[in-house]
């Protein structure tokens, strides 16, 4: 039997008798991470990183949860559980399933660029492993996130010399603190003030409780015109057409995601510009990470499904696929429309 | 490249006009003017021959890539641009280059025209390795003969005439022939295109500002009597200048765009008015010495190659209704009635076929003319233009000199059957579908598909039918979806035929969605019977 099976309610260990993600209410729950689409509200008791604590009490308060250090192991029905670092955002974890000298590892969502918001993705070796696919095409080729950043700075000062908020969309969890970060990093703040929405507030309060260091970052309700005009201010995508925009007067806008790789993904959202910032791995990323596992068998989910399981076959690597109902599920080209999925 | 790259992001990024012209401006201030050329090329339509056939820079990218051929098209049909999913897939940039569009052109991309595949294969593969992820995008489009700037004609012409201070009637003037397909521009012409007004161009070709008919809404008794008024048809084709000065002839659409070389037919018959004369019409296909349907016009539209082929089998004629100048003179502030005898005399003597003079539709009551109009459509007109006996030429839409008095499009209720996904900004959106009606005749009840439609909506419309598609989805065929019938749009058309190619029977002209009627359920869609109605 495998040690990581799909059942009803997501991704099923029938050894251990607990779920990783799962979308339907179970009994016990492992959390990759604290993104809507993976982690859910409704089941018995959770277990995930330690360092996503102060995110989960955001995004779940009132769950029972259990937390591990990264590495640290607790063994469940004789499964020995434990989480690594997946690199996507804050307490973003891998989980490693080990039973009778076999070992199963399901990624969650994951990149292999350095994030200063996050540990590092750590390449396990195991027997089967269960990948992510969001941008499992060749198309999907980051560039350095320094010299993406330096574009989004660019972008910020030359609206701020013209007068003209800058908006910059991006996902509430994960994007927006570690964009604040890299800005930060880059020395890129004396531009102006650095403000966010609302609904980022509390996730980068929860941030600085588990220890990331981040810029202050303003309250864009709180601030005035004069100020605003040479902000950037960080709003979920949601944001994008609603009338809280107006206060910005004329402004320009983009948005930080992986899929503005593509410019139409850009053009129809009508945007001025797209930054190709991602937080989950790109081709080259994708195939390295599969490499790096040693696994002899690949469970291919969300994402590019088919075209994935098919690449890695003619790789001679034994793959096949998962139907998960995280986001980005078999429409690679749809946008997720919320910050649901981290682009 | 890179400066040429900096201006196409920048154009590509923005929708506002004004940025648009700014960035122009700055580009073709900044860069030497051998690039400037070749920009100035570009924007304003110029389109080089291919250099490179598609299939050969696919091939060579998906062996540069290291991909499979199935991979590649999995990339593209993501992308929905060959030359930027060419840019994606490569592996990264080796050594950039600091060479300006200008040396590209020459050196890079007109050469690999007719050589072996071997040797263009290898010089892209040396080409890409110079080239960041922009350049190699660009580089994609020019070896394609393809590359399109979100730029108009006019608006380039803007940019050139304000950073020289000269009139952009001069520019687009001067502009004629700039954008051949075998030329290679060069710094001296760029400069040409922005010097001081010369005396030999003070009359030039240039064009009167088009005087524009405004739609008619109320109803036709408030424009008094009709012996006020002189009354034509309303031709489907396309409004064109034709301007007869200095023994040169020029052709002028609505968009102050010079489409001379497009209809040699129109300069031919140009060529054979006195000098100093200028005509307002329009161009019609003709079919068997017949005003054909707009759909025969189409199919030249936007062609600026002709075969032999194609002007036979959709040649060209000018239905003449204005005159603008003659023996030199402006005759745009004399009467209506009058420019129209100086029209039929400058007609008389020219050849009957190219050049047709608007026939006057003579009644007595506007009931007759409202009674006449219903035979618009058999005609293959749109209408009546009415145009008061008195009046000047106008500039603009303005003024009540001129209405159109077009007739109502067909509409029927319909369901989508089919749906695929559209191109470039659209390519990740089910946009393109096949709509049907109920049709018995089979004894029984089904939708059989009679159109294809995909413009009429707005971009939230589409973004919801796309989620409705991809929920519905019975079966997917490579781009097309066949999805469970549940969306019912309100289709309107121009015209409709019998057709023996179609399972329908009739094909439609024009279709487009006029609005999204969710009030309607699948089942109050209309039948193939209230289509076959619509045929006389």
């Amino acid at each position: 039997m495998d040690l990581i099976v799909l059942d009803a309610h997501g991704l099923y260990c029938p050894a251990g008798d607990f779920h990783i993600d799962p979308w339907r209410p179970v009994e016990r729950a492992v959390l990759t991470h604290a993104h809507a689409d993976h982690a859910r509200a409704g089941s018995g008791s959770y277990l995930a990183a330690d360092a996503s604590r102060a995110v989960l009490a955001v995004r779940l308060p009132g769950i029972r949860l259990d937390t591990l250090r990264y590495g640290e192991r607790v063994t469940h029905n004789g499964v020995g559980v434990s989480l690594h670092p997946a690199g996507h955002v804050l307490g973003s974890a891998q989980v490693r399933v080990e039973h009778r000298g076999e070992v199963w590892v399901v990624s969650g969502d994951y990149k292999l660029e350095a994030d200063p918001t996050c540990a590092p993705f750590e390449a396990i070796r195991c027997d089967a492993f269960v990948t992510e696919s969001t941008f499992g095409l060749p198309i999907y080729r980051w560039r350095e996130p320094r010299a993406v950043i330096d574009e989004i700075a660019t972008w910020w000062q030359r609206n701020a010399d013209e007068q003209r908020t800058s908006v910059l969309y991006c996902y509430a969890f994960g994007k927006a603190q570690r964009i604040a970060a890299e800005l930060q990093a880059a020395g890129a703040l004396a531009t102006g003030t650095l403000a966010c929405h609302g609904a980022m507030m509390s996730l980068n309060g929860a941030y600085r409780a588990a220890g990331v260091g981040l810029p202050e970052v303003r309250h864009a309700s709180d601030m005035d015109g004069d100020e605003l005009r040479r902000a950037l201010v960080l709003a979920p995508p949601s944001a994008a057409g609603t009338p809280w925009l107006r206060r910005f007067g004329e402004f320009g806008d983009a948005f930080a995601s992986g899929w503005m790789q593509v410019r139409g993904a850009r053009r129809r959202r009508a945007l001025d510009r797209g930054f190709a910032l991602s937080d989950h791995a790109d081709w080259p990323g994708l195939n390295a990470a599969i490499a790096a596992t040693g696994a002899r068998r690949v469970i291919v989910t969300h994402g590019q499904v088919p075209v994935m399981v098919r690449w890695l076959t003619e790789c001679g690597v034994n793959a096949e696929g998962f139907a998960t109902e995280f986001a980005a599920e078999g429409e690679p080209e749809s946008l997720p429309a919320a910050d649901a999925a981290a682009g | 490249m890179e400066a040429f790259a900096r201006l196409y992001a920048e154009l590509d990024e923005t929708t506002s006009t004004r940025a648009k012209l700014a960035a122009l401006k700055r580009y073709f201030n900044a860069v030497p003017a051998d690039d400037a050329a070749w920009a100035a090329y570009f924007l304003a339509g110029g389109r080089p021959r291919m250099a490179v056939p598609s299939k050969l820079m696919r091939e060579t990218a998906t062996a540069a890539a290291g991909l499979p051929p199935w991979l590649f098209e999995e990339c593209h049909l993501a992308v929905g641009d060959f030359a930027e999913t060419v840019a994606h897939v490569l592996p990264p940039l080796v050594a950039p280059t600091q060479a300006g569009l200008a040396q590209w052109m020459r050196e890079r991309v007109l050469p690999l025209r007719g050589l072996a595949s071997e040797t263009v294969a290898a010089s892209l593969r040396d080409d890409w390795q110079q080239l960041d992820w922009q350049g190699r995008f660009l580089f994609g489009k020019l070896c394609s003969g393809n590359l399109r700037v979100g730029v108009s004609r006019s608006l380039v012409t803007r940019a050139l005439a304000e950073l020289a201070s000269i009139d952009s009637k001069l520019v687009a003037q001067r502009l004629i022939g700039y954008t051949g397909a075998d030329r290679t521009p060069t710094g001296d012409e760029f400069r040409a295109l922005l010097a001081p007004p010369g005396q030999h161009e003070r009359a030039g070709g240039r064009p009167y500002p088009f005087f524009l008919a405004r739609p008619l809404v109320d109803p036709v008794a408030t424009l008094g009597s009709p012996d006020d008024w002189l009354v034509e048809w309303k031709w489907d084709g396309i409004r064109a200048q034709l301007v007869r000065r200095d023994a040169a002839t020029y052709v002028w659409s609505r968009g102050d765009e010079l489409i001379t070389e497009r209809f040699p037919e129109v300069q031919a018959l140009g060529d054979t008015l006195p000098d100093g004369t200028v005509l307002d019409g329009e161009i019609v296909a003709l079919d068997g010495g017949d005003v054909a349907p707009f759909s025969l016009l189409a199919t030249r539209i936007g062609r600026k190659r002709l075969s032999p082929k194609i002007l036979a089998a959709a040649p060209v004629a000018y239905v003449a209704y204005d005159i603008l100048e003659a023996d030199g003179i402006d005759l745009r502030d004399v009467a209506q009635f009058a420019r129209r005898e100086r029209l039929a005399a400058v007609a008389a003597p020219l050849d009957p076929v190219r050049l047709r003079l608007s026939p006057l539709v003579e009644r007595t009551d506007w009931d007759a003319y409202a009674e006449l109009r219903l035979q618009s459509r058999s005609r293959g007109v749109e209408g009546f233009m009415l145009k008061r006996r008195d009046a000047a030429y106008g500039v603009g839409r303005t003024g009540n000199a001129w209405w159109k008095w077009k007739v109502d499009p067909m509409t029927v209720d319909a369901v989508v059957v089919y749906a695929q996904r559209g191109h470039g900004r659209r390519a990740s959106l089910y946009t393109d579908y096949t709509f049907a009606v109920w049709d018995a005749r089979s004894g029984t009840r089904t939708l059989t598909p009679f159109a294809k439609a995909y413009s009429g909506l707005s971009d939230e419309e589409i973004a919801a039918v796309d989620r409705i598609v991809r929920k519905t989805t019975i079966e997917k065929f490579g781009p097309v979806r066949s999805v469970t019938p549940t969306l019912v749009f309100e289709l309107a058309f121009e015209g409709i035929q019998r057709s023996a190619r179609h399972k329908s029977g009739i094909a439609v002209r024009f279709p487009r969605i006029v609005r999204w009627r969710t009030d309607k359920g699948v089942d109050e869609a209309d039948t193939i019977e209230a289509l076959q109605a619509l045929l006389r």
